[in-house]
């Protein structure tokens, strides 16, 4: 029978061994600090500032002081008070005077197009001498008796907005503060999102078609005839994005290398449109993602014995069924590694489609590197990379709940 | 023998101080980011190597692909190591508007009246007139085309054509080519109805376009035959037609003329020499000179007749070729730019 100093020795021996653990632990930790350090400075903390300007943009509550004061008192419907026309004449004003008038205008130029120039003319027009009645010369731009441009102003004067976030999913707020859809010619961004993912999953479906048997061939053929396969596969590999797409654009156009094959072999009577198209974007980025794919797969087939597959025929095992039930379940772990791998750096793919792709083929990169550098409007490319990173993260929440995380580690 | 040493001397000791003296003056550096191209190679002759020469100021010279973005993250983070930046119109409205542009005195450049309307704005000052026009190849087709919007008559033009992918010039050309008169396109166009009537022109000709990015592909796409016909900014189209001898034609009839500019980014570190630079170019004698090297005209209304005689009838702002031609509204563009290209890509997307 067990006494209580057993049972106590048992959990002292118990705190004992966590002790150790954790001192353990804690050195393995600091050891890690220094890349974490270095990965939370140039990492962590640019990327959390860039993509809280999707839902943190203080441009017109700022530019508006006097008007947001005087419009919390505001009903929502149609146009407020005189008092708010005149805080808002002041705030015109004082933008103008300070030379900060056009940022404004822009902003909300952003949510409102056409705003900008009403903005900047009603602005010049309050700075001039012998101004008596601000609110009337406000009033007289037709822009500033628009219900909608008040309840623009009304949403954007909140520092923190969902505006952005929302216009990245194609919705919007309507002035009676419920959400709708934005009109059919407007709606874009659900559509590039769902091509996205179209095109990363078909690409990395053809990178395992296409590198699955290769991987097999290299891990079955003698050493030197292996080694001299990885060169081929790994030679492409350590050229440049850039270069590999451009060489592409050179064999895929009209009265290129391709069309001529194709043209003298009698497979097609005219010349196909390969380049700027969806074939031509996915047969490039097969090539450029075929290694990503194939080299986790082939690291685990290496380390499957053959004399396994002999063991299996020996007990009776059809060749199929051997495959199936004793290579291909040691063979998954590396599968999946190579194919999250290799769909999850297609979804941020920008170089290819941009010189490949046609007008209907271009990525959410693309849109987003459009907004950084040529619409300056960062707050919508935080938006639309903040969405991006929440489908990727939920899609691989899926993957590891489906098909368990621990399966990717190395067996 | 004597008077010869004393000479000897006197001319070594120049010699000593103008070695010596020379690095003080190559300190002064001037750095200047343009777009690249032909159009930066005409800049060097007409102007960069002219100006070092003349005033002992060095230009170091920069490249990017004329978007913002960059000249943006440098303002934002105090680094700006530009001093000049050329810009296309639409371009520096929205720099200026971003608080990315510096404004101008243009008390130290020139006077702002004689600049052709339009090319002096408060944030970017003009180097020359381009013209958005129609090229085709002569041997290929065997009609000419008269006007830029023929390339809405599919009928009479058979065959794949090439336009800019982007909304600007191609909203006016869809709406001039339904019957809009030139000087009332803009308005139309700020109108839904205007935006709408535009795209279902230009759905008109949609399985027939290939689309353009970059400056160069339109006279590629000609030569290798991709399409019959395409829109260009006349400049590239012309430097195929003399430097690589292509059979090329220009169409003027409904070109669109734009400027391109130059602006000081904020927080420059050499204010006092890029004024000194956009003083020296603004100059009407200098400003014509690019015409000899690329085939964009002078903003300057007095510039004209420092324009060599060679040149002339190939710019966009020749007399014979303003005969119909619409001036680019870079105000509209400002207002309504970022919701017309986000409508124009859900437009290509369908």
């Amino acid at each position: 029978m067990r006494t209580a100093p057993d049972t106590a020795d048992a959990k002292s021996i118990a705190a004992a061994i966590r002790r150790s653990q954790t001192r353990e632990r804690l050195r393995s930790f600091g050891l890690a600090t220094p890349l974490l350090v270095l990965l939370l400075l140039s990492f962590g903390i640019p990327i959390a500032i860039l993509l809280s300007r999707a839902i943190y943009d203080p441009t017109i509550a700022n530019a508006l002081p006097r008007t947001s004061v005087a419009m919390q008192s505001w009903s929502g419907n149609g146009i407020p008070d005189d008092e708010t026309f005149n805080a808002l004449a002041a705030d015109l004003k004082a933008n103008q005077q300070q030379g900060n008038i056009s940022e404004f205008a822009k902003s909300l130029n952003a949510r409102l197009p056409g705003a900008r120039s009403q903005i900047l003319k009603t602005a010049r027009a309050l700075d001039k001498e012998g101004v008596s009645d601000p609110a009337s010369v406000v009033k007289s731009v037709p822009f500033w008796t628009s219900p909608a441009t008040w309840s623009t102003i009304e949403n954007g004067r909140h520092a923190l907005t969902s505006f952005y976030l929302l216009s990245a999913v194609d919705l919007r707020w309507t002035a009676d503060g419920s959400l709708e859809r934005v009109p059919p010619e407007q709606a874009i961004f659900l559509r590039v999102f769902a091509r996205t993912f179209l095109v990363a999953a078909t690409v990395t479906l053809a990178t395992l078609i296409l590198g699955f048997p290769l991987a097999y061939l290299i891990s079955s053929v003698p050493k030197t005839v292996g080694a001299i396969l990885i060169i081929a596969v790994l030679l492409p590999f350590w050229t440049s994005i850039l270069v590999r797409t451009a060489a592409w654009t050179v064999l895929l156009q009209k009265f290129g290398l391709v069309n001529d094959v194709l043209l003298w072999l009698g497979v097609t009577g005219t010349r196909l449109d390969l380049m700027y198209s969806r074939v031509g974007l996915i047969i490039a980025m097969t090539h450029i993602q075929l290694p990503f794919t194939l080299l986790p797969i082939y690291s685990v087939m290496r380390t499957i014995q053959p004399s396994q597959m002999r063991a299996a025929y020996s007990l009776g095992g059809r060749p199929l069924t051997s495959f199936l039930r004793v290579y291909l379940p040691q063979v998954v772990p590396g599968i999946m590694a190579g194919c999250l791998l290799t769909f999850i750096l297609c979804l941020g793919y920008y170089i290819t489609p941009a010189l490949i792709g046609g007008a209907g083929d271009q990525l959410i990169s693309n849109f987003i590197a459009n907004y950084v550098n040529v619409e300056l409007n960062w707050e919508m490319a935080a938006a639309l990379s903040f969405i991006l990173l929440v489908f990727t993260m939920a899609l691989y929440a899926v993957f590891a709940r489906v098909l368990g995380l621990d399966r990717l580690k190395p067996v | 023998m004597k008077r010869q040493f004393i000479k000897f001397v006197a001319l070594a000791t120049v010699a000593a101080i103008a070695i010596t003296s020379r690095p003080v003056l190559a300190a002064e550096e001037l750095s200047i980011m343009a777009s690249g191209g032909a159009w930066q190679d005409a800049q060097r002759k007409a102007w960069f190597e002219p100006f070092t020469e003349e005033t002992g100021i060095k230009i170091v010279e920069q490249e990017y692909l004329g978007d913002l973005g960059k000249v943006k993250a440098m303002v934002d983070t105090g680094n700006v190591p530009i001093d000049l930046v050329t810009v296309e119109t639409a371009t520096v409205l929205q720099g200026c508007d971003a608080g990315i542009l510096e404004p101008l005195d243009y008390s130290k450049i020139a006077d702002q009246s004689k600049f052709i309307e339009g090319s002096a704005l408060k944030c970017g000052v003009g180097l020359d007139a381009y013209g958005d026009i129609l090229a085709y190849d002569p041997t290929v087709l065997k009609e000419a085309p008269t006007s830029v919007l023929d390339i809405f008559d599919t009928k009479k033009f058979p065959g794949k054509r090439a336009m800019r992918k982007f909304p600007a010039q191609n909203l006016e050309w869809a709406l001039m080519a339904d019957g809009v008169p030139s000087d009332q396109v803009y308005e139309v166009l700020a109108t839904p109805e205007g935006v709408d009537r535009a795209f279902k022109k230009l759905d008109t000709i949609k399985s027939d376009i290939v689309w353009w990015d970059a400056g160069a592909q339109p006279a590629q796409l000609l030569a290798s035959q991709e399409v019959v016909m395409t829109t260009a900014w006349n400049g590239r189209i012309q430097n195929a037609i003399d430097t690589d001898s292509k059979p090329f034609k220009i169409v003027w009839d409904g070109q669109i003329l734009e400027y391109d500019m130059i602006s000081i980014p904020k927080g420059a570190k050499n204010p006092d020499l890029a004024y000194k630079y956009l003083a020296y170019i603004s100059k009407p004698e200098n400003n014509a000179k690019l015409a000899s090297h690329i085939t964009y005209g002078p903003v300057r209304t007095d510039a004209t007749e420092f324009v060599a005689a060679d040149a002339l009838p190939k710019l966009p702002n020749a007399p014979e070729h303003m005969k119909s031609y619409l001036v680019a509204d870079t105000e509209f563009w400002g207002d309504y730019g970022e919701d017309l290209v986000k409508r124009f890509n859900a437009w290509l997307a369908q």
